[in-house]
């Protein structure tokens, strides 16, 4: 096998110059599917036969969701590339998706809230996979916490990579033991949770939704990433010439 | 090999305890703040013995947990400030088993008195009897595994200046299964269920932190001690 595009990822520019080719091709497909699947979901989809239009917000919670988790995962292995083969970007790349994580493991509790409140009565309930979204946000929060606690950006970056390890190793044990923990304390709620088996017609722009989150959580990442770069590599040469040559075009514009 | 590691263990573990002996003050504070906090639950809440017996179970296990908390950010600071850490990192032995032995003796100077002392509190928040036994156990096994996920903590955030509130951020969400098993044995224990079963659950969580959690300090310690 070629590893030769893995060495390449070693190097920040080959990165950001990659990404400057294909971002704007994944932010415009990401904004198609975005839209195909917004205005079929809220506007085409038939209505659910217990929850009428309300049920319309799992279009965002679900891929939310999906992408808080998956997220907490890619943080923790990009971490584990940075620690084992003491890749740059690998390091870059993981400060830049506890933010973006944080942010939608947060809309995945607001738009659960949201949700609540027509089918339960209300806003917060103590489920399990609700607890267990409410623990990955301390998570996130501990890793972004850490991320900034450090002057040293070499010891910064080796703490929080373990940290978001020693996370992944946490998260199967506080998945399942929160799990019986709200199979213990038994409420009375009615849990909603257990995916019932939808319609095509409700389902197929819920796929086009999760895929269209997936685009944009990457475009997210590598922004992210671009400006970590930046910051990380001001003093080297082709940052200098890519700002002297930003600096030239708005003067040309200015005359 | 393995004699010179069980060594240094026993070194590591004799040396904490008697650094805690001769700083007893230091060393019962733990013990005094798990006490004290207790007093304030019925002074905000409601000195109605009933009522203060259904939130019992929790509110100990909640005070222990954060009592191991607050006692752990101290485990490798004072090694760090006086250079004796540094040492212990350039020193050709197996950097697990000094560790281990002070995870250790934190666990016998924190975790161990506050599993004794918790049947007093039991008895001022008039927790039923039957609870006592499954708490003191689920204690013994459950502070042992907070010492040890703490150590993780505490040694993430050594090189720090004001660690404490980070390593409480970092250490909380690693707690939680820890609380639950450890609140449910309590809880079955009262309510005549069989409270072996998530204690049984809490000591494995403790084999597996005794396993994973010295090695995770070890290599933490390695890399984040150079700030």
């Amino acid at each position: 096998m070629n590893w030769v595009w893995f060495y390449r990822l070693g190097s920040p520019l080959w990165f950001y110059q990659t990404t400057t080719r294909w971002l704007p091709w994944l932010g415009l497909l990401a904004f198609i599917l975005l839209t195909i699947g917004l205005v079929w979901g809220l506007g085409f989809a038939p209505q659910d036969a217990k929850q009428g239009n309300s049920f319309r917000i799992i279009y965002m919670h679900v891929p939310a969701s999906f992408l808080a988790l998956a997220g907490y995962f890619l943080m923790a292995t990009a971490g584990a590339i940075g620690l084992i083969w003491k890749m740059k970007l690998s390091y870059m790349v993981m400060k830049a998706a506890a933010p973006i994580g944080a942010a939608l493991t947060f809309l995945a509790l607001f738009t659960g809230a949201v949700w609540g409140k027509p089918t339960w009565g209300s806003y917060w309930v103590w489920d399990a996979r609700i607890t267990s979204m409410l623990i990955l946000l301390f998570l996130y929060f501990g890793v972004l916490a850490l991320q900034y606690a450090f002057h040293n950006e070499e010891a910064s970056n080796k703490a929080s990579a373990i940290l978001a390890l020693i996370g992944t190793v946490n998260i199967p044990i506080i998945y399942k033991s929160v799990d019986w923990w709200y199979t213990l304390h038994q409420p009375s709620t009615i849990k909603l949770t257990s995916a019932p088996s939808m319609h095509p017609d409700m389902f197929q722009p819920l796929l086009v939704m999760i895929l269209g989150f997936y685009c944009f959580y990457v475009v997210a990442l590598c922004l992210f990433t671009r400006v970590e770069i930046l910051r990380r590599e001001r003093k080297t040469g082709w940052v200098g010439d890519l700002v002297g040559e930003l600096n030239g075009s708005t003067e040309g514009k200015r005359q | 090999m393995r004699k010179q590691a069980s060594n240094s263990f026993y070194a590591y573990l004799r040396r904490d305890l008697l650094l805690s002996y001769r700083r007893l003050g230091e060393a019962a504070s733990p013990l005094i703040f798990f006490v004290m906090a207790s007093t304030l639950v019925p002074l905000g809440m409601t000195p109605d013995l009933a009522s203060l017996a259904k939130i019992a179970p929790g509110i100990i296990w909640v005070l222990a947990l954060l009592a191991t908390m607050l006692s752990v950010g101290g485990l490798f600071a004072g090694d760090y400030q006086d250079g004796s850490l540094e040492q212990l990192l350039i020193s050709p032995q197996i950097l697990v088993m000094p560790v281990l032995g002070k995870v250790t003796a934190h666990w016998l100077i924190t975790g161990l008195p506050l599993t004794l002392v918790s049947p007093l509190l039991g008895l001022m928040l008039s927790m039923p009897e039957a609870g006592y036994l499954p708490m003191m156990a689920s204690l013994a096994l459950g502070t042992a595994c907070l010492s040890l996920l703490g150590a993780v903590g505490a040694a993430l955030t050594v090189s720090l200046h004001k660690g404490g509130m980070l390593l409480a951020l970092i250490v909380m969400p690693l707690y939680m299964p820890v609380i639950i098993f450890g609140g449910a044995t309590v809880q079955y224990g009262i309510d005549g269920l069989i409270w072996t079963a998530p204690l049984a659950i809490l000591g494995a969580m403790l084999a597996a932190a005794i396993a994973l959690c010295p090695l995770a300090i070890a290599s933490v310690l390695r890399l984040t001690s150079i700030n």
